[in-house]
């Protein structure tokens, strides 16, 4: 993107300024490289974002926007309902509430290293991945509605994790005002066979090492140092939130006309908050933030299962687990008064500051753990929510890197074996079904995610504590 | 069997992929993107066409029967374990009766690199060339 068509409000801050059907202006958080190296499209959605109705301050993007679907991804919109304001079912997206959660695994690198190719090859054993893989936990018609208005609560009912793991998760393991009889049979029923799966494309499952503390007093107050192992699962709510994605999309694109709506791109299909169809929508899609949250929390406790089997007495303690394609019912404060806001956050991670009424007292002092999930080989970081970022973009910062190369180009440039061994080279084993697949995540098809860390950092979206990279990685 | 004008191929989007289909008919441009779409996932050739099974949909407007007509397969090859290799489409309006045929996904000989969350309306179009043939085609989420 030519820097030109942006006003440059500060060293990481852009706005795109109203024109045509906007009615509020874009603010993109980048510095000038990042801005150089995104996409056009980039702009244009974030424009088209500023034309839905009852949009509040502005249409944002965080550093690593990329060209996404009606959003970009890395796109954060919020919506007041009294104002005419829209939910749009593209502005989540397909994968309803992907997010990632860190573990600390009370080890260190010097106890691990010895072990780290057991310990894969148990996890890839006992963790499902890839296309086509299945979980072993068969859900009801009762057991499924239970667990869509349950989320990590229900998992942990059902023996899958602690109490203690629910305060360390975003609403507290449940997402309110979820209702099962608006997800249709069809998602039911594409969920059947998937509880317990880690999925495949860029989703994870990686024992990672802590090589670089940022901000002492926060990472002593989230229990990570240096040469400390921690474990971080990446996905989301599985071929439920797909379907639930892919049905809405299409009754919100058919029903505008009717509400009145005019979308710049069907892809950003939404309807009036206010209405029957906002309204069932709301709660299929808590309902799939519920199944992301459940699948996340099956998963942590397989993952502790396996590394017990392969380092015995090992506790496995979540840190946080955090969403980034959500809409969530969040107050803000804008132009000094509080208001209720529906905030869309599409490939982008919710960030409170410090004392925030939402955090468990543990983060009372620091603000959020925000979890920025790198690709299988490059470093992940761990930052924190800000009283600033609360100010800036409805409390949120980036999710990712985000590709640089497409798939295509990234299988034929790279074979997966070579990255396998290349990877191995540097210490790092990869466990996948799939070749193909490692290929095509392989870690030069992304961007640098330290610079788009870095940019989030400067523009005070959140602060930056802990930079960790793989040690294991169990690719989808 | 596909004559010279059609075709299936990928094109480029941001975190995923499109996927474009062409063919002397609708159907055909439709029947070539689900095969491109296949493509994404595992090689075409190495699909056998053993398993049939039979998908129909209906929409509004032509290029919402082709997201529609996407999603379908994605369902089917979601829920029943399979990927599909080979393609029958009828469309009369804006309704649409296909014969799909593949086989269950065995990970070792298909090395299936991705699932395919949805169709998406992004880069959405079915239209017709300058030489007359259809081309069909969309992003789809990976």
């Amino acid at each position: 993107m030519d820097p030109a068509r942006l006003v440059r409000i500060d060293e990481c801050q852009w706005q795109l300024p109203m024109s045509g059907a906007m009615r509020v202006p874009g603010v993109l958080y980048a510095d000038e490289a990042l801005i150089r190296d995104m996409d056009d499209k980039v702009a244009e959605q974030v424009a088209n974002v500023a034309m839905l109705p009852g949009i509040v301050k502005a249409s944002f993007a965080m550093p690593d926007a990329h060209w996404g679907y009606g959003f970009p991804i890395g796109g954060v919109a919020a919506f007041d309902p009294d104002e005419g304001g829209v939910v749009s079912a593209g502005g989540v997206g397909f994968d309803i509430s992907c997010g990632v959660r860190m573990l600390r695994t009370g080890l260190t690198v010097a106890q691990v290293e010895p072990v780290k190719r057991v310990l894969a090859e148990t996890l890839f054993e006992r963790i499902p991945a890839g296309v086509g893989s299945t979980g072993t936990l068969r859900l009801s018609g009762d057991e499924m509605d239970a667990m869509l208005r349950g989320g990590a609560s229900w998992a942990v009912a059902q023996g899958y994790g602690t109490p203690g793991d629910l305060e360390r998760t975003e609403e507290h393991g449940r997402m309110a005002g979820a209702d099962p009889r608006q997800v249709s049979d069809a998602a039911k029923r594409r969920q059947r066979d998937e509880m317990g799966t880690l999925g495949s494309g860029n989703h994870y499952l990686e024992v990672q090492r802590i090589t670089d503390v940022y901000d002492g007093a926060i990472a002593d107050a989230f229990g990570l140092a240096v040469d400390d192992v921690v474990v971080s699962i990446h996905c989301g709510s599985r071929g439920l939130g797909h379907q639930i994605g892919t049905e809405f999309l299409r009754e919100m694109a058919i029903g505008a006309k009717d509400a009145g709506i005019v979308l710049p791109d069907r892809e950003l299909a939404c309807a009036p908050i206010h209405s029957a169809l906002g309204e069932r929508y709301l709660g299929a899609m808590r309902a799939a933030i519920n199944c992301a949250l459940a699948n996340r929390q099956i998963l942590t406790q397989m993952t502790r299962r396996a590394f017990r089997a392969v380092l015995p007495g090992a506790k496995l303690d979540l840190l946080y687990d955090v969403s980034h394609n959500t809409c969530k019912l969040e107050t803000h404060v804008v132009d000094g008064k509080p208001r209720k806001l529906y905030v869309h956050r599409k490939g982008a991670t919710r960030a409170f500051a410090p004392a925030h009424p939402d955090l468990p007292m543990a983060f009372y002092a620091t603000g959020q753990p925000v979890l920025i999930g790198g690709s299988m080989g490059t470093a992940s970081y761990v930052l924190a929510g800000t009283s600033q970022g609360a100010k800036e973009a409805f409390a949120s910062a980036c999710h990712g890197a985000g590709r640089s190369m497409s798939r295509h180009e990234a299988t034929r440039k790279f074979g997966g074996r070579k990255v396998v061994d290349d990877l191995a080279a540097r210490g790092i084993v990869i466990r996948s079904p799939s070749m193909r697949g490692v290929a095509e995540e392989a870690p030069l098809a992304y961007k640098d995610i330290a610079a788009v860390v870095e940019a989030a950092g400067r523009a005070g979206l959140a602060r930056k504590v802990a930079r960790v990279v793989p040690i294991a990685c169990i690719k989808g | 069997m596909p004559g010279e004008d059609v075709a299936w191929e990928h094109f480029a989007h941001g975190a995923d992929i499109g996927v474009r289909g062409i063919g002397a008919t609708q159907a055909e441009a439709f029947e070539e993107a689900a095969l491109a779409m296949t493509a994404v996932v595992a090689d075409p050739a190495r699909v056998a066409a053993r398993i049939p099974t039979d998908l129909r949909c209906e929409a509004p407007d032509v290029e919402l029967l082709f997201a529609d007509w996407l999603n379908a397969v994605i369902y089917a090859m979601a829920t029943h374990d399979l990927l599909l290799s080979r393609f029958e489409v009828r469309i009369h309006g804006h309704a649409l009766t296909a014969r799909a045929w593949g086989e269950h996904v065995d990970r070792e000989r298909h090395q299936p690199a991705v699932e395919i969350k949805g169709a998406t309306y992004t880069a959405l179009s079915v239209a017709q060339r300058g030489d007359g043939a259809w081309v069909a085609q969309c992003v789809v989420d990976v």
